[in-house]
């Protein structure tokens, strides 16, 4: 197994007195469908968001696909590696006013000169191969409709396209199922382990729900306070590591779930 | 403790409103301004208005000069909008939390909206007065200039509450500035940006009848011209032809936004 992505010793600090993020340390192999889980302000979107510079760490290194990430300086290569990388959020973050296909399209923006970009100019090949994806994620019927028409498990499924017309080597998924019921929920995660295991997309995924992570998991990685407090297999989890990553506050403990163990071993 | 917190804020509330009225009678004392004074002369000026402002025969015979400056004015007023409008949205692009390129030209644009924005509209065209002297340039400077910095401000904020959350997943798929702006940022504030434009030519319709008479220029030079040789009923015809503009162009841009949105 190859490496695709490692943090050696990465911090970020906001300002001078918030550290969101100390001393971080893990690798992640080409492949794997990593969760990364903790409390909230635990600093997990600042964690995805270093990979790809929408927020630039303190200190330390991340090599994405053997460059150290926090080493360059110039915009455009800078681009050029965040097409590499495809980004799924919480509140979906579309064009809501435009149509599923001119939004699933903005994922090719990355590959283009600032006059074809801003003129929204793509070719046959990107047209065909969006119209594949959005079919494959069962948006047949909405190719052509405005996203502020779709459900929010259909806004998702549109997000997850658009990051994958960018034909990313990682795709990093913030909450993506937070503001979803649980059938949606089930549905984009079903999505997310199928792009994992058939297109071989590393997927990076931070969740809030730990069954969640617990079902869909190759690894998990616990985060709490900003320091990485487990790395390893989701069967390995044990009681202990669980109150350590959410601290002793045992209301949140018994909303996220009740017998951990038990469903871990359903999988 | 919640009662003692309550009542707090009512003791608060109270003070404000002391102070308020306070304030109220000081300025009325130091003007010598005089409420009495001022309900009792209302019923004086609707005699002489009935009596003198309004249009009779004679005055209709200025009425296509009238719709020349009119047609002038209204003119002015667009194109001062439109224009603005053009360079307010290039600023408002620099200045926004959510597409700054970076943080000293952000501040430098929020710095020169807000230069133009709080000058008044006839401070401009007295100043621009000095340049260009009495002519409708100078009005449409004027307007051009308090329309810019009134944009630039609007379109700044309108922008920050659309686009954040949008701006960063496109910044992520690797797309540039250029990308970025025509494909998501304009697309999701397009409709509020245009209704903001729309505001603008209303409030430059009126802001127009001062900036003439300043001027020299427009409608509000005809007004002037017809009221300082007392000819009254001409003057109320200008008036009158200014509130009906108004009222049309308002309801066609209500008409263009509901179209829109
Ligand atoms: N832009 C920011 N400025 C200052 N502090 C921030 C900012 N973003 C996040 N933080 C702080 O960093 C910590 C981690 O936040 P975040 O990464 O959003 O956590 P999570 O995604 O796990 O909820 C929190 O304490 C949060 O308040
Ligand atoms: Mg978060």
């Amino acid at each position: 197994m190859t490496t695709l992505l490692q943090f050696k010793n990465v911090s970020k600090q906001y300002g001078n007195s918030t550290v969101a993020l100390s001393d971080v340390n893990f690798s992640v192999n080409e492949g794997e469908l990593v969760s990364i889980i903790g409390p909230s302000g635990a600093g997990k979107s600042t964690l995805l968001r270093c990979i790809n510079r929408l927020i630039d760490a303190t200190s330390g290194e991340i090599i994405f696909d053997g460059a150290d990430m926090l080493k360059i300086n110039k915009k455009h290569d800078l681009r050029a590696l965040r097409t590499k990388i495809g980004m799924i959020f919480q509140n979906y973050n579309l064009v809501e006013r435009l149509s599923v296909f001119e939004n699933v399209l903005h994922g090719r923006l990355g590959y283009k000169s600032a006059l074809v970009g801003a003129l929204g100019l793509y070719n046959e090949n990107e047209k065909k191969q969006a119209i594949k994806i959005i079919q494959s994620l069962g948006l047949n019927e909405q190719v052509y409709k405005r996203c502020d028409q779709l459900s929010g498990g259909q806004k998702q499924r549109v997000g997850i396209a658009r990051a994958l017309v960018q034909e990313p080597r990682v795709l990093l998924a913030d909450e993506p199922i937070a503001s979803l019921d649980p059938n949606s929920s089930k549905v984009i995660m079903d999505h997310l382990k199928n792009i994992c295991t058939t297109l071989g997309i590393t997927v990076l995924v931070n969740l809030h729900q730990l069954d969640v992570a617990l079902n869909y998991s190759d690894r998990i990685i616990g985060i709490s306070g900003g320091r990485v407090v487990y790395d390893g297999l989701p069967a390995n989890l044990t009681d202990e590591d669980i109150r350590r990553i959410y601290g002793s506050d045992p209301e949140a403990l018994n909303l996220i779930i009740q017998k951990p163990k038990e469903v871990a071993q359903k999988i | 403790m919640r009662s003692n917190f309550l009542m707090k804020k009512r003791l608060y509330s109270g003070g404000i409103l002391l102070v308020l009225v306070l304030l109220a009678f000081g300025a009325a004392s130091m003007t010598e301004f005089s409420l009495a004074k001022c309900f009792s002369s209302i019923p004086k000026a609707i005699v002489w208005s009935l009596g003198n402002f309004y249009p009779v025969a004679d005055s209709f015979a200025k009425l296509p000069d009238i719709l020349a400056k009119l047609q002038e004015t209204l003119l002015i007023s667009i194109a001062s909008a439109s224009v603005a409008a053009i360079f307010a949205l290039v600023f408002a692009l620099i200045g926004s939390r959510v597409t700054k390129i970076n943080n000293f030209l952000a501040t430098l644009s929020r710095l020169i909206a807000n230069i133009f924005r709080n000058i008044d509209v006839s401070i401009w065209a007295l100043v621009l007065l000095f340049s260009f002297g009495q002519s409708s340039l100078t009005g449409y400077f004027a307007l051009f200039v308090a329309s810019f910095g009134f944009l630039t401000r609007a379109f700044m904020e309108t922008i920050d509450e659309v686009g954040a959350d949008t701006v960063e997943a496109l910044r992520a798929t690797g797309a540039n500035f250029f990308s970025i702006v025509f494909q998501a940022v304009i697309p999701m504030s397009v409709s509020q940006l245009i209704s903001w434009v729309l505001f603008m030519i209303e409030t430059n319709i009126r802001a127009a009848t001062l900036v003439g008479i300043l001027t020299g220029s427009g409608i509000g030079f005809v007004f002037d011209l017809y009221y300082k040789k007392m000819d009254y009923h001409s003057a109320s015809l200008v008036v009158l032809s200014i509130v009906l503009s108004i009222l049309l162009i308002e309801q066609i841009s209500n008409y263009v936004r509901r179209v829109m949105l």
